[in-house]
């Protein structure tokens, strides 16, 4: 396995809170990477900062080897990354089918005023939404929707998205079984076509159940990291994060 | 009848205008005031252009968009690290500086005494000088624009300006260049309004700096709020509305000066009914 995703020294300050300070992990290609820690130890400041919704102030990142000195967000694509947000952000006066068709179409301005939606296009669309339960709601408009079906639609843009790498923020918060279970099957396909998936989670059970590799964060450092397994039964880990 | 044909080209120039607003403002959820400037850059490009320079109306009707696009464009790059009301309070800016240099730059746009004498657009033997010839002239130009705002919104070009209006973040980590976007469609509203501007300074052959105040884009929004926002067919209800009601106005003997006051409460007041009771308008499925 090769490093895909890789942070050496990684910094990002709020005023004088350092959210993530020096941190330094290698996210390895075609796993799914766990990443866990108490409220506040800057999971999602690092999805962000992988992401680029905010800058690093320091510190490196490399994508398959080459350092990205500015993370912008609109070079994702290129990138092959997306994410999930932990505060769901879906496009609510817009249709379900709207909200994968814009991820689907034309980003280049001057051919996207040119573009017309095509029956490709739909189709494509209506299969993802398939996939992630929400055909019957497609002309519903994305606001209508309920808690669990926002998340799946979240989902359904990243299946939309298709790329290789792909950073999920707590997907499976304040959800229902039913929905836990759709979302973890759908994390196991996309593992098995060969993505890299990321995963901000603090289910232990899940994080057992699918994650090959662990990193545990504090106050924006790196905590430990290794196989669930083994990193899940060590002391420092369970004395900062778990509290026993 | 040509008291019917006044009121129509009236409505077809703030149509013009409503649909261009509707296009930044409710497509691309772009809080901009500086409606009446380019509105106004529009009239005074063709004003300029047939009085001092002798061209035809027709032809300023290509250059005024070029004109107006070409400083929407400076605006626009300048104004793009600007968003929501800080946005709003640029392009206010923006527009008190247009009204403040068309006031005083005396030698150019004839500064308070406006420009007088705009010829009516003619084409081979053909003027448009009467009310209902002027009127076919601004009905092919609202159709022109009808055409191309659905053309945009209905491209997946649109699509992409409905998403920055609902999440502009969240859209830039799908690989979306909001910011370009952003600028295009400022462009190209900037360019339709001052298709506006031109038919507006021909039709009524004089304008000056009062036309193009902070009070017409408020028309402006009252005309896409009322009308509903990010739809075509409500920015063209929203013109028709707040265009006639006003008029209505005189058939209730008020006199002229008071009539244009109860205007401008009339606008104040649907304004804030609207944000009350039906903030998307009366055809509108959005909501700023």
């Amino acid at each position: 396995m090769k490093n895909i995703l890789e942070t050496k020294e990684l910094i990002k300050s709020f005023g004088g809170v350092h959210a993530v300070d020096h941190l330094s992990v290698n996210i390895q290609e075609g796993q799914i990477t766990g990443l866990v820690g108490p409220n506040g130890s800057g999971k999602t400041t690092l999805i962000n900062l992988l992401s680029g919704f905010s800058l690093h102030d320091g510190g490196s990142v490399f994508f398959g080897g080459a350092e990205r000195k500015k993370i912008t967000p609109w070079e994702n694509q290129i990138y092959n990354i997306t994410r999930t947000f932990q505060q769901i952000k879906l496009f609510d006066q817009m249709s379900v089918l709207d909200n994968i068709l814009v991820i689907i179409t034309e980003r280049n301005p001057f051919l996207a005023l040119f573009e017309r939606h095509s029956k490709y296009h739909i189709s494509q669309a209506e299969d993802i939404l398939k996939q992630v339960d929400l055909f019957e709601k497609r002309f519903h408009n994305a606001g209508e929707l309920s808690y669990g079906q926002k998340k799946l639609l979240e989902i359904g843009r990243v299946l939309a998205m298709d790329t290789k790498i792909i950073l999920f923020d707590e997907p499976f918060a304040g959800l229902f079984p039913e929905i836990i279970k759709k979302i973890e099957n759908i994390i196991k396909a996309l593992k098995q076509e060969g993505k890299t998936i990321v995963l901000v989670e603090h289910n232990m059970n899940i994080i057992r159940n699918l994650c090959d590799h662990l990193i545990v964060m504090d106050a924006g450092k790196l905590l430990a990291e290794g196989h669930p397994e083994k990193v899940l039964t060590e002391r420092v880990v369970l004395e900062a994060y778990l509290g026993e | 009848m040509e008291y019917i044909f006044h009121i129509t080209i009236l409505i077809s120039i703030y149509g013009i205008l409503a649909l261009a607003q509707n296009l930044v403002m409710g497509s691309a959820g772009l809080l901009t005031i500086a409606g009446a400037a380019f509105y106004g850059i529009g009239a005074y490009t063709a004003a300029i252009l047939a009085t001092a320079f002798g061209f035809n109306i027709f032809t300023t009707l290509i250059i005024a968009p070029i004109v107006a696009g070409l400083i929407a464009l400076g605006i626009g790059i300048s104004f793009a690290r600007f968003r929501d009301d800080y946005f709003l309070l640029a392009t206010l800016g923006f527009l008190m500086i247009f009204n403040t240099v068309v006031r005083n730059w005396e030698n150019v746009t004839g500064g308070s005494f406006g420009i007088a004498g705009i010829p009516k657009p003619h084409i081979f033997s053909l003027t448009f000088d009467t009310p209902f010839s002027f009127l076919v002239l601004a009905l092919i130009v609202l159709f022109i624009v009808i055409g191309i705002c659905y053309f945009i919104s209905r491209s997946s070009f649109g699509r992409v300006l409905n998403a920055i209006r609902e999440d502009e973040d969240a859209l830039k980590i799908f690989g979306y260049k909001t910011s370009t976007y952003k600028l295009m469609v400022f462009v190209i509203g900037a360019m339709l309004s001052s298709l506006g501007g031109v038919l507006l300074a021909s039709y009524i052959t004089f304008i000056d700096a009062n036309l193009f105040t902070v009070n017409e884009s408020i028309l402006l929004w009252a005309m896409i709020i009322l009308g509903g926002i990010a739809k075509n067919r409500g920015a063209l209800l929203g013109a028709l509305l707040l265009i006639t009601i006003p008029e209505a106005l005189r058939f209730f003997g008020f006199p002229n000066e008071i009539a244009g006051l109860m205007r401008q409460c009339i606008y104040g007041l649907l304004l804030v009914f609207l944000m009350l009771y039906r903030p998307k308008g009366i055809l509108g499925q959005y909501k700023l």
